[in-house]
């Protein structure tokens, strides 16, 4: 219970500190606006006078497109960075003689700064989206509340390949390509800037054995109902086998990391 | 009861050495080559509860490094670590609860936002009560004098203000051991003293046994009976601080300052019946003796000097523990 209350204040710290530097507020909402805006304009020209692509129609297209980006803004944190930047900067030390779990606080920082883009970002850019391009809205409640039980999972397979890429620092002391390289890896293999169904089958299939589909592909495929009946299940089953799998790397990492941590500058 | 306790910790670390060049570089791309540097080098050390303890050492000399095994920041490389009674890396996440430390060069505070909003993520982390945190911390407040720095964010605060911001901070949870790694560096006199008073308050009423590393060793005077002096990773003295002082030299300095040229030999020559030791001092002119024997000895030597020599200024000083401490690194030795 204690526990509960200290990881809910870490939530409201994180909400503070984005609070205290606006312009990077309202520069977010801006950025995601026409980034949606973009895309959206590509996939009509993409599609031309065809109905449908890949087995979407332009207008699933379009929905997908918004609410991939929406998503994002929930489970996109830069937590792997934060890391890197402790480790550089020495300030682990600082973590390490806190009596809590580290990489459960980084985590708990990461949730904050999610909800807090979903409460202030997601939902008005979404109404704002509403407006603009015609996007169809699930009314199914049903297909809305699968779609965030789909959402957490992405924020959690997303949060640990960010603790995985961020651990890594202890190991290389500089880290940035690698944090570079993952983000635009997760961009393009986790379906936010082409569904996976658009790859080669080839591609597709290799992407079947990789996590990244359970952070974008999967929570935009139920919303936009290009999943339907059983297929959601088992895309939730993928989602869950990657979130409790990849536990595995971060333990082992960790435990080592550890015992050979080294604190930059004295 | 043993506070601390240390039984040949050892640490080492792998340090990397860069050929030179660029086809060295290039070599290094492949295989580096690496020494292993000991910075802590078996020490062993008790400290007792309620002790004030001075630990230093030059830069370098592995006070840090000490420090983080005690912490349980790092891990030793080899050797026994109790401190109040746990292994502090082993037990990190309940052992960090009955430490508090504060390190000079890092701020623990968080950097954008103001400095209450720490205090109350700190109260949460380390489950204090409200009861325990009004009464305990409002005193706190009050002594470091920080009451109207709370609202303001930590990156608007001077150094010597987020200092003491920062010591309150370490006493969140009121804890019966606290580590202090240069806590003075860069204050001024007034904030080092107030922290310097503030810290033998809570000695005094919390019992508290605190572990102070700092190159100001005015700190020490002022708060350290006990002083751990380390070179090169080994302690090369434990013990009273007095004592120190004692052996180290007994007699005095006298510092002359003359009007004019004066040759070293001319002031032998005065002196031949004194034990006395000259050496040139900072300034121009300036010449220093150190004078063994009594008061009389020291007074019957300045007025030798003073009939021969114009002075323009005379000062007759104990020797400072700043000296005892760098003739102990540079002669390397101990007397007494």
């Amino acid at each position: 219970m204690a526990n509960l209350s200290m990881y809910g204040e870490m939530i409201r710290i994180r909400f503070l500190m984005m609070l205290a530097y606006r312009t990077n507020y309202y520069s977010g909402i801006l950025i995601y606006s026409i980034n949606i805006g973009a895309y959206y304009f590509l996939w009509q020209a993409i599609y031309g006078s065809q109905e449908t692509l890949g087995g979407l129609s332009v207008m699933q297209m379009t929905t997908y497109v918004a609410i991939a980006w929406m998503a994002r803004a929930f489970y996109f944190n830069n937590i792997d960075r934060e890391i890197a930047q402790e480790i550089q900067e020495g300030k682990v030390a600082i973590e390490m003689i806190r009596p809590y779990h580290y990489l459960a606080v980084k985590t708990m920082q990461g949730l904050g700064e999610g909800l807090f883009r979903l409460l202030f970002f997601s939902v008005p850019g979404m109404f704002i989206i509403w407006l603009a391009f015609p996007i169809d809205f699930s009314n199914s409640l049903n297909v809305w509340a699968l779609f965030f039980i789909s959402i957490i999972f992405s924020f959690i397979v997303n949060t640990q390949i960010n603790l995985i890429t961020g651990i890594l620092t202890f190991f290389l002391l500089y880290n940035t390509g690698l944090i570079r390289a993952k983000r635009v890896v997760i961009d393009l293999f986790s379906g936010l800037l082409l569904p996976i169904s658009f790859y080669p089958i080839w591609a597709q299939d290799i992407m079947m054995f990789l996590p990244f589909q359970a952070i974008s592909y999967i929570p935009s495929m139920i919303f936009t109902e290009g999943f339907t009946g059983a297929e959601v299940y088992s895309a939730l089953g993928i989602q869950l086998f990657w979130a409790l799998f990849l536990i595995i790397p971060i333990q082992f990492l960790w435990v080592i990391a550890k015992k050979q941590l080294i604190i930059q500058g004295g | 009861m043993n506070v601390i306790e240390v039984n040949k910790l050892r640490k080492e670390f792998k340090s990397y050495s860069s050929r030179s060049g660029l086809k060295g570089a290039f070599r290094d791309l492949f295989t580096r080559n690496y020494k292993v540097l000991r910075a802590v080098d078996d020490i062993s050390l008790q400290i007792k509860e309620g002790e004030m303890v001075g630990y230093i050492g030059e830069n370098g000399a592995g006070k840090s490094t000490t420090i983080k095994m005690l912490t349980g920041i790092l891990t030793p490389t080899a050797g026994e670590v109790r401190v109040n009674g746990m292994d502090p890396h082993r037990e990190r996440e309940k052992f960090v609860r009955t430490i508090g430390v504060v390190f000079g060069q890092r701020s623990q505070l968080w950097w954008d936002i103001a400095v209450q909003e720490s205090f109350r993520l700190l109260k949460k982390v380390y489950k204090v009560s409200d009861e325990d945190y009004n009464t305990h911390m409002k005193e706190v407040i009050e002594t470091l004098e920080i009451e109207p720095l709370l609202d303001k964010p930590v990156r608007k605060l001077s150094l010597g203000q987020r200092m003491r911001c920062e010591l309150a901070a370490a006493l969140i949870h009121n804890p019966p051991l606290l580590f202090l790694d240069e806590p003075t560096i860069g204050l001024d006199v007034l904030v080092k003293m107030k922290i310097r008073a503030f810290l033998k308050e809570i000695n005094k009423k919390y019992k508290t046994t605190i572990l102070l590393t700092t190159h100001d060793l005015a700190d020490i005077e002022a708060l350290c009976d006990r002083v751990v002096l380390l070179d090169e990773g080994k302690i090369i003295y434990d013990g009273r601080l007095d004592e120190l002082q004692k052996n180290w030299v007994e007699g005095k300095q006298v510092h002359f300052e003359f009007q004019e040229l004066v040759e070293v030999s001319s002031l032998e020559e005065l002196s031949k019946d004194f034990d006395v030791k000259w050496r040139p001092g900072e300034r121009k002119n300036q010449w220093v003796a150190t004078v063994e024997g009594d008061d009389d000895a020291v007074s019957r030597l300045m007025s030798q000097v003073m009939l021969k020599h114009a002075i323009s200024d005379v000062k007759i000083n104990q020797v400072s523990t700043e000296e005892i401490i760098r003739n102990i690194y540079e002669e390397g030795i101990i007397h007494g």
